[in-house]
């Protein structure tokens, strides 16, 4: 869904900090910020929720660990049994190293993806608000026009205060 | 927050940059036309690539009856080669992952380029195994795929076998972890870049735009996979030190092999890190960036690691006599006075004796001597893998298969290409990525710096 906003481009990570909480403070409908590398704090300032993607990631690897034990025990034991040096057919500890590598194979991969799409990322995204460089050197904080809420105005006119050196209306989704 | 000021503290990047002069000092060298210095660089490498390609296509084409191996010596140079370049991928991860979660700040310099560097060793170490297999081609046979030749399923529990997982996942893991660092930079080269340029990189960047909400998530990613990486460096070597170790062979048969070869591995990969950081800082111009300062804390690191691989040494010495197994006491004394005790006494010197040059703050602020210890060290480490492989295996508990190992022409050739492979790889990257970290090292300018006139310049 695309959304009216009012973005707002500050220099450094200490004014968009300000601004955010100040934003926070007043109410204001906050949608994003952008910035060149992540600056700490921020999310709390934005009222994000803390990822959840540790559980994700134990997930994949708990899967790729059951899997993994299951089907070795299966190979060796019942499918394909070989004699070698007498040894026990199901000689647990000779299981460990392949099943530890490929735990972690797909909790790492597994994750990666699953963030991938979470987030949309793929090579046909448009990345949202790129001209004003929050990817380069400058700090965007988006503000969400929202009917019934504050005029683009009244954000514009908050943003300028907080110190942004430029305001611009913008889409984004 | 990235101000911590502190008298103790120095700065991570020296001069004053911005934001945006980082952007353009780090990006530079993919902007710009490639120096002269690159062009040599590169002819050299290529054609150190072409001579393995075509000693590869050789040895394929013939069998591997090219190589100088024998009844007795059923593995050296190949295997040699193989564990070396292992080892020397794992600093890589060392320095992206395992000093991420110490929250070493100094590593984000190095860090991208560092694990440049073990993508191209694991990819390195992979052809040798590959073209020991003799039938390339049948590769895919080490996989546990569904085949209608039984069923028959690979060998769970062959160290070899393992060794086919390890290195897969940790190619997978550090290719994936190196990506994942890339994104917010490719968004940044994208973003100048124009033409065909643009769209390549913008594809690549898959819509980054430093969105918070993407930040969240993306940093703690980047924290699990360090800390699977972590425990994956230990477990590729102690996997690879279990083909030794699970054997019979003496001088192979020790169970001290799997930490000792992942500290020489740390020790070697190191080496080669601070190898190819002296010449990318002086040919790039990253003094700034890759410091004296950086340069002397990987030459800790390298000191520690000499220091622990000497023990390993020692440990190894030691149990072989107190073992009381004549066969292991032979084997170690054949290492010492037998016919390979060049090798030996080259490595003592390259792993133990030169890296204590380091104690000396003097040295380790000297790129010149810095690099001169580093290429001993990688020499000596690959004397270290030589030693354990072929001098071990040369003379076994029968004398009548007591044997001597000679490398032929091509099997020199393929050691040649593969430094070739690396150093082609290792090049193209420095001129078609960024090779610093520009997102990260944007997050330590401001450390234990003041009064610079804020994150835009004075």
């Amino acid at each position: 869904m695309a959304h009216e906003l009012v973005a707002g481009v500050f220099d450094s990570e200490e004014r968009i900090l300000a601004a955010a909480r100040a934003a926070r403070r007043a109410g204001l409908p906050i949608h994003d910020a952008y910035t060149p590398f992540a600056v700490h704090g921020l999310d709390r300032e934005l009222g994000l929720e803390p990822s959840h993607l540790g559980v994700v990631c134990f997930r994949f690897g708990a899967a790729g660990l059951i899997l993994t034990l299951g089907f070795q025990y299966w190979a060796s034991t019942f499918d394909w049994p070989m004699n070698i040096g007498g040894k026990s057919l199901n000689a647990s500890p000779a299981l460990i190293p392949v099943a530890f590598e490929l735990t972690v194979l797909f909790a790492g991969v597994g994750m990666v993806l699953w963030f991938l799409a979470m987030r949309g990322l793929s090579p046909v995204k448009k990345p949202a608000l790129e001209a004003l460089g929050g990817v380069d050197d400058r700090f965007v904080l988006a503000l969400r026009r929202e009917p019934g809420g504050p005029s683009g105005e009244a954000l514009r006119r908050f943003l300028e205060a907080q110190g942004a050196q430029l305001v611009v209306d913008a889409e984004g989704s | 927050m990235a101000h911590v000021l502190s008298s103790l503290r120095r700065p991570l990047i020296g001069g004053a940059k911005s934001y945006a002069r980082v952007t353009e000092d780090i990006c530079a060298p993919l902007e710009g036309r490639p120096t002269r210095a690159w062009y040599a660089a590169i002819a050299v490498s290529a054609t150190a690539l072409l001579i393995g390609a075509v000693a590869v296509t050789d040895q394929i084409w013939t069998g591997i009856g090219t190589w100088g191996l024998n009844k007795t010596v059923g593995w050296a140079f190949d295997i040699t080669n193989f564990v070396f370049w292992v080892g020397i991928g794992h600093a890589g991860t060392l320095i992206s992952a395992v000093l991420f979660l110490f929250r070493q700040r100094w590593r984000t310099s190095v860090n991208r380029s560092a694990e440049a560097m073990t993508i191209f060793a694991v990819m390195c170490a992979g052809t040798f195994p590959l073209i020991h297999m003799g039938r390339p081609w049948l590769a895919y046979w080490v996989l546990p795929y569904p085949n209608p030749m039984g069923p028959l399923w690979v060998n769970f529990r062959s160290p070899l076998l393992w060794d086919v997982f390890a290195i897969s996942t940790y190619f997978t893991v550090s290719l994936v972890f190196w990506y994942m660092g890339l994104l917010p930079d490719l968004a940044v080269v994208a973003r100048r870049a124009e033409g065909w340029r643009r769209r390549v990189f913008a594809g690549l960047s898959l819509g980054w735009d430093g969105s918070q909400k993407t930040w969240l998530h993306y940093e703690k990613v980047y924290l699990l996979l360090s800390g699977l990486a972590t425990p994956l460096v230990f477990s590729v070597h102690t996997i690879v030190s279990f083909d030794f170790a699970t054997s019979v062979i003496p001088g192979w048969h020790s169970t001290i092999f799997p930490p000792y070869f992942v500290c020489g591995a740390i020790f070697s990969g190191f080496a080669m890190v601070m190898t190819l950081m002296i010449i990318a800082r002086k040919v790039m111009a990253f003094e700034d960036y890759i410091t004296l300062a950086h340069i002397d804390a990987m030459c800790k690191i390298t000191l520690l690691t000499s220091l622990i691989v000497a023990l390993a040494y020692g440990t190894e010495f030691f149990m072989a006599w107190y073992s009381g197994n004549p066969y292991e006491r032979f084997a170690f004394l054949n290492r010492f006075f037998g016919p390979y005790r060049h090798f030996f006494m080259g490595m003592m010197l390259c792993n133990v004796a030169v890296p204590q040059l380091l104690w000396s703050r003097r040295v380790r602020t000297t790129p010149w001597a810095v690099f001169a210890v580093s290429i001993l060290i990688n020499v000596g480490m690959w004397l270290e893998r030589f030693v354990i492989i072929t001098v071990s295996l040369h003379r076994d508990y029968l004398t009548s298969s007591w044997t001597m190992y000679h490398p032929t022409y091509i099997e020199v050739c393929t050691l040649v290409g593969s430094f070739g492979l690396f150093l082609t790889l290792f090049l193209l990257f420095c001129r078609f990525l960024p090779m610093i970290a520009v997102s990260e090292v944007k997050g330590v300018l401001h450390y234990a710096r003041e009064g610079d006139g804020g994150p835009h310049g004075p």
